[in-house]
C-alpha cells in the first residue's frame, strides 16, 4: 500500500491544500458528509470488486458448472508459467512507448510553454483536439497509415529505415503493420497527450528568470537546460511517464488492431481468458498480478524520483 | 531586479553578425520548433486519414484505400445498421455518467481541498488509485463482482463503471481549480459581512465553475470513448466503441469515419468557444 501512498503524494506535490477559512477551524462533520457519496461509490465499485477479483483468482471449476472457492494459489503459478512472455512483452512495449512519448512530448511541451508567444492557447487546443476523436477510430486510422501499400511504408522502405527496424527485431520483411513497431507506434500515439500536458504544466509554472540567470553566469544553453529547466520539469516528467506507462501496459486495443496474435500483450490474454476461453480464475489471477506488478514498479519509480532526483 | 537581469541577458546574447546566417544555422536554432512541428504532424496524421476516408466510396467491405470522392457517408449518416442506435446509447450513458460523476466529484473535491480531517490522505489515495489502475484490471474486477453476485450486465452496470472511473478525473480537475483560487476574494466577501452561504454561492462557486465545466467535458469524453471497461460489463449492450470494435472485424464503413470527423469538429468548436469565453471574461 505504501507504493500507492507515495504515488498519491507525488500527485499531490506542488498542489497542497491551501489553508482557507473553512468553518473557522471547528470540528464539523461537513468534510465527511461531502466525501461520503464519492467514497462509497469508489469503495463499492473499485475496492470491493478488487476483493472479488482476488477471490475469483483462487477458485477452481469450469464456467458451465460454476466456480468453487478452493484457495488454489497455484492458479497464479500456472497462469504465469504459461503467459509470462505476454507479461514481459507488455512491460517492454509500454516502456518503449513511454520513452518515445517523452522524446516526442518534451520538445512540444517546451515549445508551447516558452516559444509560442500569443499562440500558446491555440497550440494547446491543437494538442488536445485530436484526442477527442474516438480512441478506436484513431487506432484504425493507423491501420490505414501503416498498411503495406501506404506511402509511409513505401517511404521508409525506400529510405532503408525498415532494414534498421528489422535488424532491431521491430519489423518483419518490408511490412510495418502487424509488427511490434506498429503496436508501439499505436501505444505511443494514443497516450501522448498524457505526457505532453503534465510536462507543459510543469514548464509553464517555471520562472523563466532562472534560465536567464544561469545564462548571465555564462552557462551554455545546453548546460542551463540540464541544470535548471530539466530538474524543474521533473515533476511533470514523472507524472507524464506514469500516466503513459500504466494505461499502456494494460492496453490491448493497439495489440489487437495493429499487431498479430504473435505480439499479444497481457491485456489480450486477460480479455480472451474471460470471453473466449471462459477460464475466469486464470484471467483474474493474471489481472491481479498485473495490478500488483504495476503498483510495485510505480512505487519504486516514485520513490527513486522522489528522493534522488526531485530534490 | 527583473529588469536588470533582462538587460544583462541582452548584453550577453551573441551578436547576430558574428557568424554568417545560413540554412544550417537556421536549422540549429530552430531544432526545438522543428521537433515540435514534427510531433504535431504525428498527432494529426490519423485525424487527416479519418476525415479523408469519410469522403471515400470504398470498393468492397474494407475502407482502406481511397477510391472515389463521395458524400454518401455524410448524407446517409445512419445508413449502417445499428450505428446510430449505439451512438445514441453512448451519448445517453455519457450524459448520465457525467452528471453523476461531476456531482459526486465536486463534493469530494471540496471536502479534500477545503477541509483538514482525519483520513484525508487515505481519501486522496482512494481517489488516486483508479487513475493508477489499468482499465483491463478495473473492467475484470467489476466483471468478477457482477458475475459472483449474479447481477445481469447491461446499461446499468456500464453506468456504474463509467461513474466510477470518471469520478477521480473530476475530483482532480475541480481540486486544481479550487487550489488556484485567490483566498483573499473570499476573505473580502466575509469582511463585507457576507455569511458563509452567500460567500460560497456568490464568490466561490462561480469561480470554481470553469473547473466543473472542464471536468464535465473530460468526464463525457472519457465515458463516450471507453471500450475496455465497457466491454467487460456490457454483455450484449452495444455502445458506440463496441460497435466500432465489431465493425473493425468486418470492415469499417465510412460512416464510422464521419462520426470520428464530427467528434473532432464538435470538440474543437467546444474548446475554441470555451477559450474565447474565458478570454472575454478575463478582459471584462
Amino acid at each position: 500500500m505504501s507504493a500507492g501512498a507515495a504515488l498519491a503524494e507525488a500527485a499531490d506535490k506542488g498542489n497542497p491544500a491551501p489553508e482557507v477559512p473553512s468553518g473557522s477551524g471547528r470540528r464539523t462533520w461537513t468534510p465527511y458528509i461531502l466525501l461520503l457519496p464519492g467514497a462509497v461509490w469508489l469503495g463499492a465499485f473499485f475496492i470491493v470488486p478488487m476483493i472479488f477479483l482476488l477471490a475469483q483468482s483462487i477458485q477452481t471449476g469450469t464456467f458451465e458448472q460454476g466456480y468453487e472457492q478452493t484457495f488454489r494459489f497455484a492458479n497464479y503459478t500456472d497462469a504465469l508459467s504459461e503467459y509470462w512472455p505476454q507479461f514481459v512483452r507488455s512491460f517492454v512495449y509500454a516502456g518503449i512507448a513511454t520513452l518515445l512519448c517523452l522524446l516526442i512530448a518534451y520538445p512540444l511541451a517546451y515549445c508551447i510553454a516558452f516559444k509560442s508567444g500569443r499562440w500558446k492557447g491555440a497550440l494547446l487546443v491543437l494538442v488536445i483536439a485530436p484526442f477527442f476523436t474516438s480512441f478506436l477510430i484513431r487506432t484504425l486510422a493507423w491501420q490505414t497509415l501503416l498498411a503495406d501499400n501506404s506511402w509511409i511504408t513505401k517511404t521508409l522502405n525506400w529510405l532503408h529505415v525498415t532494414d534498421v527496424t528489422r535488424f532491431l527485431g521491430l519489423t518483419e520483411g518490408d511490412r510495418l503493420l502487424n509488427t511490434p513497431l506498429s503496436v508501439i507506434t499505436g501505444l505511443t500515439y494514443n497516450f501522448l497527450p498524457f505526457m505532453v500536458l503534465p510536462i507543459y504544466a510543469a514548464l509553464d509554472r517555471m520562472d523563466q528568470r532562472l534560465v536567464e540567470a544561469a545564462q548571465d553566469l555564462y552557462s551554455s544553453p545546453w548546460k542551463s537546460f540540464r541544470k535548471v529547466t530539466w530538474p524543474l520539469s521533473l515533476p511533470g516528467v514523472v507524472a507524464g511517464t506514469l500516466l503513459t506507462f500504466i494505461p499502456a501496459t494494460g492496453d490491448y486495443i493497439n495489440a489487437q488492431l495493429l499487431g498479430t496474435p504473435a505480439y499479444r500483450m497481457i491485456g489480450n490474454v486477460i480479455d480472451s481468458q474471460f470471453f473466449k476461453v471462459l477460464d475466469y480464475p486464470t484471467a483474474a489471477a493474471l489481472s491481479f498480478t498485473l495490478m500488483a506488478t504495476i503498483l510495485v514498479l510505480v512505487g519504486l519509480y516514485v520513490r527513486r524520483a522522489g528522493t534522488e532526483e526531485l530534490i | 531586479m527583473a529588469t536588470t537581469t533582462r538587460e544583462m541577458t541582452v548584453v550577453t546574447m551573441p551578436a547576430p553578425s558574428r557568424r554568417p546566417g545560413g540554412p544550417v544555422r537556421w536549422l540549429r536554432e530552430h531544432v526545438i520548433q522543428l521537433a515540435a512541428a514534427a510531433a504535431l504532424i504525428y498527432m494529426f496524421l490519423p485525424i487527416f486519414v479519418v476525415v479523408l476516408f469519410s469522403f471515400n466510396k470504398p470498393n468492397g467491405r474494407f475502407n482502406d484505400k481511397f477510391q472515389q470522392f463521395s458524400l454518401d457517408a455524410w448524407t446517409n449518416f445512419c445508413g449502417v445498421a445499428g450505428m446510430c442506435d449505439s451512438l445514441k446509447l453512448s451519448i445517453a450513458i455519457g450524459l448520465v455518467a457525467t452528471l453523476a460523476s461531476v456531482i459526486l466529484g465536486t463534493l469530494t473535491a471540496f471536502a479534500l481541498s477545503r477541509h483538514r480531517f482525519a483520513g484525508r490522505s487515505g481519501a486522496n489515495l482512494l481517489i488516486f488509485m483508479p487513475m493508477a489502475t489499468p482499465e483491463v484490471v478495473m473492467g475484470s474486477s467489476l466483471l468478477a463482482l457482477f458475475v459472483t453476485l449474479g447481477i445481469p450486465r447491461g446499461t446499468t452496470t456500464i453506468l456504474i463503471a463509467h461513474i466510477m472511473f470518471c469520478l477521480s478525473f473530476v475530483v482532480v480537475t475541480v481540486k486544481a481549480r479550487i487550489a488556484s483560487l485567490d483566498p483573499r476574494l473570499e476573505q473580502a466577501a466575509m469582511d463585507l459581512y457576507a455569511n458563509e452561504r452567500t460567500t460560497f454561492w456568490r464568490i466561490t462557486f462561480p469561480l470554481v465553475l470553469p473547473g466543473i465545466v472542464a471536468a464535465s467535458l473530460l468526464a463525457f469524453s472519457l465515458s463516450f470513448d471507453d471500450y475496455i471497461i465497457t466491454n467487460f460489463n456490457s454483455e450484449t449492450t452495444v455502445t458506440f466503441p463496441i460497435f466500432v470494435w465489431g465493425a473493425a472485424q468486418r470492415g469499417v464503413p465510412p460512416q464510422v469515419n464521419a462520426v470520428g470527423a464530427l467528434m473532432f469538429i464538435v470538440s474543437l468548436a467546444i474548446i475554441v468557444v470555451g477559450q474565447l469565453v474565458a478570454r472575454r471574461r478575463r478582459h471584462a
